[in-house]
């Protein structure tokens, strides 16, 4: 039976989820996992934007040796908030809340997640979290360094140290509660015949990530209170002068905070898969390869933590057992991409924006874990520990790797979401603006890096002058860059063209209802008797088969 | 092949069915995980404490002997019976829900909940010999510093008041956590009480009462870890 | 960069080019992987470019033999790195035996060093060539970082202990020195340079800098003043405190029935915590110093003990030469002393 004949898509004049109810308070009491992924985007967005501003002024200030734009204790407070604002209230939630929220029930059949109201009360406990942050930061600032290094953040610092931990732990709660959700629904909600195999990728990433979530916040929480609580108490763990070890609180801080960046990457690649698989037409190289990679990356991510601790008096044999460790997690992250590139092998390759995006992704990707390998090199590490090339490895990552997935993913699903069309030709431009400024800004902070440039430094000495005026050339680039897409979401939500339920002729469920989608997602439960990716029923699989009109009945 | 709503009686029986779910056989089944995983969270939570008293149990072994000789073993052993006894009251109530037998339904939760207010009642007491005694650790508590007496707490050799300190923030932040995971059970608890006078539980609907029923059993299992780890070390030396 | 190679720093101690060719290696495996990867891309892009707009390409089901190959050989050229990595980092942190020692305090934002020979020098070291130089180091307040980027080697400077490092530098010169762990306000400016001077020169300087007190003569004062004398005896040959002559080096057992090697870290910790390890065969009756002494005068007084030999005689430490052998057991390569 062809996977798609026995759905009869809605006419296209039927309600849909925004429109369903009207008033703000449909909005800010809503049940609906479609208009919580929205509030999402809109938050996350405004803290991008905060993040980013951060960033800028990092750049100015670099732009020349002395430390002339901001004064030194501003500047402190500029690089912390920066990075708190971007780790924990942008990269964590960014594709999980709103893409994954949004997707992970139509995916799999579902309605809504198992736990609707604990979905939107996590919302509101992200705004809080926020709130109290940017009280923080109003108030004063916060100047120890996203890392909140002991016995510095408990003892020496003069700012809302206190403050600014309330605002992350609470924020931890909302992590928990998705990641939590998402358990629940891809465990309990598939749809009839959705088997776990059949599940596309991107939902198997999202599992191995809520895994993280779930076992990897709370520890942040607890060490952040006890931070806050030693400087409330004046004793504590992690102070020398009363008797504690502040390398413990490097321990509690990293083993959290390494399975954190695997919350920031693994929900970016399952978008990839998803973008790599629809964008060329084919199913993804080695499924069960690429599912399982992200389960081992969950498991092995949270045994590396003392990578971030090689130059500490951690002892050599631990550095060596983590050394080892850090090699073997970057073995499944190969992995993934010699099936993503795998994949696109006699395939059919569209060159839209959200492919991309991901082809970006791949290559920059590539760079950023490659570099990681430098990293868990004991004997290069300890040279380059603490300097730019540290900076350089991790924004290869996050921007190059997790930015680029959610850029692309947001460009994908937007007909989707909002039942419009971006302009397609704005699209591939501010790829390539994105891309350019990206690899202008970083590289050269690798060069810097491993001449010795330290992180964190306001002021430097002349000689790595060069470098950082390439990348503050770069980041404004970057930022022309991102401000495009900023623009034209914001213009197609209102005079965008109207986009049919399956504007880019795909099998996948969540294309197989109208855009936007009703309340409850499909008219009727789907019963699922395909594979992921599944283009052409098996039968047809000797000859390269068309699409007219398949998948476009509406 | 397509199923349709009007098919399965159940959808529309249950008024407790939320409308994301297909029947109550998959709420209650979503539910209950759901708990089981929240739960593994709090392990998590309370995981990095134990971390700290491990380690610096480890360091200081005389001073935290000495510290966990200096608290009241009656009032503790005492707390732990209340709290094994509301665990087992706790169990009897969701088995008296399941089988549909309201009255002791109800008296069996406020049992558990008066025990678990005897548990908290017992904890003030505690809390406030230690006030008196001047143990609160560091400037928690301004104008009631940490003792500078080195005679406060019979000190095993070896000991130093300072290490006892160390003790006792570690003591009043996994109790006191474990306080606070206490009070929040007794609101649900209340929770409980409140909707099931009103009828809302019942043999095909009672999943509420399994679930907080599993995170008050979790509760009493902290405790039953903390009792030993901060009461009962070194008591063998006592008798020397 | 005066470095013949642009890019890379100038390398001016024994392990800098070994850290170097390591880097390289990874560099070319990165530069390998990623033109194999983005160039592969770039070949499908195009080659499989979509040319009819309603085309499906026909599936295909993966390949059990390239998921292997493909996972064997990452593995296999992962752990040449990680071995070759840790051949180069043991040789970064194996304590050297023979080295000129010197003390070194970090706190917010300067460098505080002291030559055992009494030199001291504020964000300044001096250093001859082809001499292993070991670091002892503590911090006053937070966190900081001793890095050299000639060196290729750094390493934590934590309060409430010891750490140490250890370099031989090969070539004369001035090289920068950063602090390499952020530590507040004046982080970027808690830097200063290391001025690796040839021997002949180095001598020079160093008898140009007479005048200080070696750490062990101030620690040695330090120890009368306290009144270390009136328990451990007028030279350290015990009473009712154990003896000090002989100890630094040497296995100690203790009271609860373990043994410790008395490294700097055990006679710092017994100074200002003398209850947590307590010899056997004396009581607990040592009164701690903490809050009495400074970081520097604990170094002092940690050089002195480290000075007593049995018999009273104390090691006479002179200027570029090595010290006379002693009979250390060498300690177990730990990254520092606790």
């Amino acid at each position: 039976m062809r996977p798609i004949e026995s759905f009869e898509l809605p006419s296209p004049s039927k309600v849909n989820y925004l429109i369903a109810v009207y008033g703000l308070k449909s909005w800010l009491l809503t049940k609906d996992h479609k208009r919580i992924a929205l509030l999402y985007l809109g938050s996350i967005t405004f803290f991008f934007f905060v993040g980013g501003i951060y960033a800028l002024m990092i750049r100015l200030e670099l732009l020349t040796p002395q430390g002339d734009f901001l004064a030194s204790t501003t500047y402190n407070k500029v690089f912390t908030q920066h990075g708190i604002i971007m780790v924990f209230f942008f990269l964590i939630p960014s594709i999980p809340a709103t893409l994954g929220n949004f997707l992970i029930p139509m995916m799999i059949g579902a309605k809504d997640l198992a736990f609707p109201r604990i979905n939107l009360l996590s919302w509101y406990i992200y705004l809080l979290g926020g709130i109290v942050t940017i009280y923080a930061l109003l108030a004063g600032g916060v100047d120890t360094g996203w890392t909140f290094y002991t016995p510095f953040s408990t003892t020496f610092s003069n700012s809302y140290v206190v403050a600014t931990g309330l605002g992350i732990f609470i924020n931890g709660f909302s992590s928990i509660l998705t990641g939590l959700n998402f358990i629940v629904t891809i465990h309990t909600m598939r749809a009839p015949g959705m088997t776990w195999f059949r599940m596309p990728l991107f939902i198997w990433s999202h599992y191995a990530t809520s895994l993280i979530m779930i076992l990897g916040t709370p520890v942040i929480a607890i060490t952040v209170l006890l931070v806050a609580f030693e400087r409330v108490a004046g004793v504590g763990i992690f102070n020398p002068k009363l008797g504690g070890d502040p390398i413990l609180f490097q321990h509690m801080f990293w083993f959290y905070s390494h399975p954190a960046v695997y919350i920031m990457v693994l929900p970016g690649m399952g978008v990839i898969s998803e973008l790599i698989a629809n964008f060329s037409r084919k199913n993804i190289f080695g499924y069960s390869f690429v599912a399982f990679s992200s389960l081992a990356i969950a498991v092995f991510g949270f045994l590396v933590w003392g990578h971030h601790m090689f130059v500490t008096p951690q002892s050599v044999y631990a550095g060596m057992i983590f050394s080892f460790l850090s090699f073997a997690v970057a073995i499944p992250s190969a992995i993934k991409v010699f099936n993503w590139t795998a994949t696109l092998y006699k395939s059919s390759i569209s060159y839209d924006t959200p492919m991309l995006y991901a082809l970006g992704f791949i290559g920059l990707f590539t760079i950023g874990g490659m570099t990681g390998l430098f990293l868990a090199a004991l004997a290069v590490d300890v040279h380059v520990s603490d300097t730019y090339f540290v900076v350089a490895h991790f924004h290869y990552i996050m921007v190059g790797g997790t930015l680029m997935a959610y850029l692309g993913g947001l460009h994908y699903w937007w007909p989707k979401i909002t039942g419009r069309l971006y302009p397609e030709g704005w699209g591939r431009f501010s790829a390539l603006v994105i891309f350019v400024g990206f690899n202008l800004t970083f590289l050269p902070q690798f060069v810097a890096g491993y001449l010795g440039m330290p992180r964190r430094y306001h002021a430097y000495p002349p000689e790595f002058q060069v470098f950082n005026v390439l990348s503050t050339a770069g980041a404004s680039i970057l930022g022309f860059g991102m401000l495009i897409p900023a623009i034209y979401f914001v213009w197609s939500m209102r005079y965008g063209r109207h986009a049919e339920a399956n504007p880019w002729h795909l099998p996948g469920l969540e294309w197989r209802t109208q855009s936007p989608p009703p309340t409850e997602n499909f008219e009727t439960t789907p019963i699922v008797t395909w594979d992921a990716y599944e283009f052409a029923p098996p039968e047809e699989t000797e000859v390269v088969g068309t699409l007219r009109g398949e998948y476009d009945r509406a | 092949m397509i199923e349709s709503h009007a098919a399965t009686p159940e959808i529309h029986g249950h008024p407790a069915l939320q409308h994301h779910f297909e029947n109550m056989e998959q709420q209650r089944e979503a539910g209950t995980l759901g708990m089981w995983i929240f739960l593994v969270t709090e392990i998590m939570f309370f995981g990095g404490m134990f971390l700290a008293y491990t380690l610096y149990r480890t360091l200081y072994p005389e001073a935290f002997a000495s510290a966990s000789n200096h608290l009241d073993i009656t009032l503790g052993a005492v707390n732990t019976g209340v709290l094994i006894l509301s665990s087992f009251t706790m169990a009897m109530a969701v088995y008296f829900t399941q089988t549909g037998k309201s009255r002791p339904q109800v008296l069996c939760l406020i049992l558990t909940l008066i025990l678990g207010l005897t548990f908290l009642g017992i904890k003030a007491v505690e809390y406030h010999q230690k006030y008196t005694d001047r143990l609160i650790p560091g400037k928690l508590i301004p104008g009631a510093e940490f003792t500078t007496d080195p005679h406060a707490v019979h000190l095993l050799e070896g000991a130093t008041l300072k290490q006892v300190e160390m003790f006792y923030y570690i003591y009043f932040a996994m109790t006191g956590m474990h306080a606070l995971h206490m009070i929040i059970g007794a609101g649900l608890l209340l929770y409980l009480i409140i909707f099931s006078l009103k009828g809302r539980f019942d043999p095909e609907y009672h999943s509420p009462v399994e679930v907080i029923g599993l995170y008050w059993h979790f509760v009493d299992i902290v405790w039953i870890f903390l009792f030993p780890l901060l009461y009962l070390l070194g008591r063998h030396l006592e008798h020397h | 960069m005066q470095s013949w190679i642009p890019l890379i720093p100038d390398s001016a101690s024994s392990v800098s080019w070994k850290v170097d060719a390591l880097f390289f290696y990874l560099s070319g495996i990165t530069l390998f992987f990623t033109l194999l990867i983005s160039g592969t891309l770039i070949f499908f892009v195009i080659r499989y470019r979509r040319r009819t707009p309603y085309e499906i390409p026909r599936p295909v089901a993966g390949s059990h033999k390239l998921e292997t190959v493909w996972t064997v050989i990452p593995f296999i050229i992962a752990m040449t790195i990680f071995m070759w990595g840790v051949f180069v980092f043991f040789e970064q942190y194996k304590p050297p035996t023979n080295a000129i020692e010197v003390y070194v305090v970090g706190k917010q934002w300067m460098w505080k060093l002291q030559h055992a020979t009494g030199q001291r020098e504020i964000n300044e070291l001096h250093v001859p060539v082809g001499r292993k130089v070991k670091l002892i180091m503590t911090s006053e307040d937070v966190i900081h970082d001793f890095f050299v980027p000639a060196f290729r080697t750094k390493a934590d400077v934590v309060p409430g202990r010891y750490t140490t490092m250890w370099f031989e530098a090969t070539k004369a010169g001035q090289y920068h020195l950063f602090c390499a762990e952020y530590c507040g306000m004046n982080h970027s400016g808690m830097t200063g340079s290391v001025i690796v001077m040839e021997p002949r020169d180095f001598d020079n300087w160093l008898s140009g800098n007479t005048g200080n007190m070696t750490p062990a003569t101030a620690g040695q004062q330090l120890y009368q003043t306290l009144g270390c004398a009136s328990c451990h005896g007028a030279n350290g040959e015990g009473g009712r405190g154990p003896a000090l002559t002989g100890t630094f080096g040497s296995q100690v057992s203790l009271a609860n029935g373990g043994a410790v090697i008395a490294d700097e870290a055990y006679l710092r910790e017994s100074i200002i915590n003398p209850q947590a390890k307590i010899v056997t065969g004396f009581g607990p009756i040592m009164p701690t110093f903490q809050g009495q002494v400074s970081e520097d005068q604990l170094m002092q007084l940690v050089a002195y003990i480290k000075s007593l030999h049995v018999g009273g005689q104390q090691t006479p430490v002179t200027a570029a030469s090595p010290s006379p052998a002693r009979a250390v057991t060498a300690p177990s390569p730990t990254r520092n002393a606790r």
